[in-house]
């Protein structure tokens, strides 16, 4: 992967590297479950092993993935996918604000290629870090530690559950298991009264919209959710919190 | 879909990952961030999956399931009880599968 070229030998051997490593390591058995569901998932929604390889290996991004399987599937228009994935994936914009300070010296190619690889996690652990947002030396080995090992704990059970998938026979309905792991994230997004209106919302509005055309019952139910969810919002304070699992 | 368009979609999706990932860094001056991006955010992502999976749970076909002898039904039942027990992802998915295993491998449902 493009990784590799990224990594000096020198950001390679800094002990900050193997810091960034270890870290993750130690939260990769979520990292990597999440994975393997997401590749029988891919496995068994009938793209294809070469298709599903590919999309793993390019995407990189598990809640977007599993979110879109459905879509695909259901022969829903392009965009419609897209505007799926983009709202999933709103989280990541929020991030790259946080990313900025540390990063924004860098020329935009380089900030570009760093910010591909950063998932819920590398946030997690980097922030946790290095809570000041200024640019330091060991900030770069650390980030690369992070992500080199998350990419790895990700795509190695990926590709496996992949395969496996391939091999479960249809019947078993293995491919539903994607759709619990998006069950949990929701779980683990809920974070008080307005957000549980909203997902309820959301999650009615879809099934009553599910007639319409071209799977635009989803975007039906995603502006529903957000209008209700605006009208009860009082401005409290609100943060943004990176997906986590606390296994 | 046709190959080429699930090829087209598929690339789509990759560049979102940059674009969302990369968002605030694609300039080279700091950017504020706008109000309404922060106030969507905190229903949008929320809502687009939650749109994704209830009719994933309770529809087939496009019609409601009409028997609690699903498989289905039981494995989200087995996931809630144990996100509100352990706050886990990870023990939601693997207690979630194995109810819906056990129910699909044993009655078959």
């Amino acid at each position: 992967m493009s990784e590799s070229t990224l990594i000096a030998p020198s950001l390679w051997r800094h002990p900050e590297f193997r810091r960034g490593a270890r870290e993750m390591v130690g939260i990769s058995l979520g990292i990597a479950a999440w994975g393997l569901v997401t590749g029988v998932a891919m496995a068994k929604s009938g793209m294809g092993v070469p298709m599903a390889l590919f999309m793993a290996l390019s995407v990189f991004s598990g809640s977007a993935q599993l979110a879109s399987l459905p879509l695909i599937m259901a022969g829903a228009p392009i965009w419609v996918v897209w505007a799926t994935a983009s709202c999933v994936n709103l989280r990541f914009v929020i991030f790259s604000a946080m990313w900025r300070p540390y990063f924004g010296h860098l020329p935009r190619g380089r900030r570009l290629a760093l910010a591909y690889f950063t998932a819920d996690l590398n946030y997690v652990t980097f922030m946790k870090r290095f809570p000041e947002p200024r640019p330091a030396p060991e900030q770069m080995p650390y980030f690369l530690g992070g992500v080199v090992t998350n990419w790895l704990f990700w795509q190695v059970p990926s590709v496996t559950g992949i395969l496996l998938g391939d091999a479960v026979p249809t019947q078993w309905g293995i491919g539903f298991a994607g759709t619990i792991a998006l069950l949990g994230l929701i779980y683990s997004m809920l974070n008080g009264r307005g957000t549980a209106l909203a997902a309820a919302v959301a999650g009615a509005a879809s099934v009553l919209a599910y007639a319409l055309p071209f799977k635009l019952n989803i975007l039906v139910a995603i502006a529903a959710a957000v209008g209700v969810g605006l009208m009860i919002d009082h401005a409290a304070p609100w943060v943004v919190k990176p997906v986590e699992d606390r296994t | 879909m046709t190959t080429w368009e699930t090829l087209l979609t598929i690339g789509g999706l990759a560049l979102l990952t940059l674009l969302t990932r990369g968002f605030f860094l694609i300039p080279d001056r700091e950017m504020p961030i706008p109000e309404w991006l922060q106030r969507g955010l905190r229903y949008a992502p929320l809502a687009a999956l939650a749109a994704i999976v209830t009719p994933e749970v309770v529809l087939t076909q496009g019609q409601w399931i009409g028997t609690w002898h699903d498989a289905r039904l039981f494995a989200v039942a087995a996931g809630t009880a144990y996100f509100c027990w352990r706050r886990s992802i990870l023990g939601t998915i693997v207690s979630g599968t194995a109810v819906m295993l056990a129910l699909r491998l044993g009655p078959g449902w």
